[in-house]
């Protein structure tokens, strides 16, 4: 439970949609997983709650159609359904492997079906509903992200933001930017370096309480 | 390739961004270099943090119930398998088994070539189950050569025939509709089993259209085929 103990500390519960027959809201995510593990579904259905949405959100990004990215989230949710029981929650946490299935989903679909157009990476936000806790801590991470990533030298940015959002392969990228393999390589290498230390590092304007806090209560 | 070269492949293989070639080479580097194996643990979340700096509209309301109404679906999934089938899946459950075991650990939570082998593997198998299955339920298809096949969980797989590729920028839809009320049920490209991305209740029609690429919210052209569950 890290990035959601954000929300927790901000003093808000994560909403859920549907009254549940237990309440799982307590549970750390890799918790969940266990559940989901053995075929839990009111786990399934938790993770769903907790992560549904920046899922959607992404496979969005990449897949530029609301369609396709519910697919993709399906196919996301559905993988982890299936394969939680070989999770291993030392190897990683429960967010960064549900989100790294949908990511795959996505990125899958979008070049099976060529759609992939990335031209106008540039959608930066529009407010949307700011009113439930969860909408409110989704628009702090995003700012926050994207501040580091506004922090980046812009070929390294582009790098990261063509493979990630765009489901571009180094070597399509390499073509596409008319830059050698290997410089496209280090760009993505020396940028996620980057931005890992970016992401990391105290923030000078007070915004430590959004930092994830591996809270589960 | 050199190692320095490969291990700088960490932060494309934590991006997505290698073709299926590249992985399968990174993961056999991965196998025996622990370096790399923290590293790509540490990059994977980097990238995965990426996830958060784009807007997040709320999904659709229906998604949640259709998840869970999928994996419900397949959670009793005890359908015996005919011996051929068997042999078939096994071979590549061990195949993947191999893999998990040479990439060691690490891979069974991460591996993006494992997860892709896994993911052709289960959509096959998932098709093959409904159609092994004894207690299904088959419809000829009208317009078309084929059959439609419901499992008794509601679980259905069109087999097409004489179905020809989808012309580019089009799709193939598949539709289930029920009080005149049609809902997506998955896109398809070309005359492969498919398996319907939501269950087929009983008297429900099962029909595909000519779509744009990337399938739309409700059918536009005529049913190409159609059968009656």
């Amino acid at each position: 439970m890290t990035r959601r103990g954000s929300v927790l500390a901000f003093g808000g519960r994560p909403r859920t949609r549907t009254p549940m027959p237990r309440d799982l809201a307590h549970l750390s995510d890799e918790a969940l997983v266990a559940l989901v593990a053995r075929s839990d579904e009111v786990a399934l259905g938790e993770l769903y709650d907790r992560f549904g949405r920046v899922a959607y959100g992404l496979a969005r990004r990449i897949l530029r159609d609301d369609a396709l990215a519910e697919d993709a989230v399906q196919e996301g949710f559905l993988a982890a359904w299936r394969s939680a029981p070989r999770f291993v929650p030392e190897r990683a946490k429960a967010s960064t492997w549900l989100l790294t299935l949908v990511h795959r989903r996505a990125v899958d679909l979008v070049r099976r079906e060529e759609r992939r157009r990335a031209e106008t990476l540039d959608e930066r936000v529009h407010t949307t509903d700011a009113s439930s806790d969860e909408a409110v801590w989704l628009r702090f991470e995003r700012e926050r992200v994207q501040a580091a990533l506004a922090r980046l030298p812009d070929q390294q940015r582009e790098a990261l933001e063509l493979a990630y959002y765009g489901g571009f392969t180094q070597s399509e990228l390499s073509e596409r930017l008319g830059q050698p393999l290997g410089t496209i390589k280090s760009r993505m290498f020396t940028g996620l370096g980057r931005l890992r230390e970016l992401l990391t590092e105290p923030e000078a304007e007070g915004r430590e309480q959004w930092k994830p806090t591996p809270s589960t209560s | 390739m050199e190692a320095d070269a490969i291990h700088e492949l960490t932060a494309a293989y934590a991006l997505d961004a290698l073709d299926e070639r590249e992985e399968r080479e990174y993961e056999a580097h991965l196998a025996r270099c622990p370096r790399c194996r923290e590293e790509l643990a540490s990059f994977t979340e980097t990238a995965t943090s990426l996830a958060y700096g784009v807007e997040s509209p709320a999904p659709p309301p229906g998604l949640r119930d259709r998840i869970l109404e999928r994996a419900r679906a397949e959670r009793p999934n005890v359908v015996p398998l005919r011996p051929a089938w068997r042999s078939w899946t096994a071979a590549a459950a061990a195949v993947a088994a191999c893999a998990a075991i040479g990439l060691g650990i690490w891979a069974v939570t991460l591996s993006r070539s494992l997860d892709r082998t896994r993911s052709a593997r289960e959509q096959q198998a998932r098709v093959l189950s409904i159609v092994s299955d004894p207690a299904a339920r088959r419809f000829a298809l009208s317009g078309a050569h084929g059959t439609l096949v419901v499992s008794r969980t509601g679980a259905a797989a069109l087999l097409v025939s004489n179905l020809r590729p989808a012309p580019a920028g089009k799709t193939y839809e598949a539709w289930v509709i029920q009080s005149r009320s049609p809902r997506r049920a998955g896109t398809f490209a070309e005359a492969k089993p498919f398996r319907l991305t939501r269950p087929v209740p009983e008297g429900a029609v099962v029909a595909v259209t000519l779509e744009r690429h990337g399938g739309v919210e409700a059918p536009t052209g005529t049913p190409i085929t159609a059968a009656k569950a």
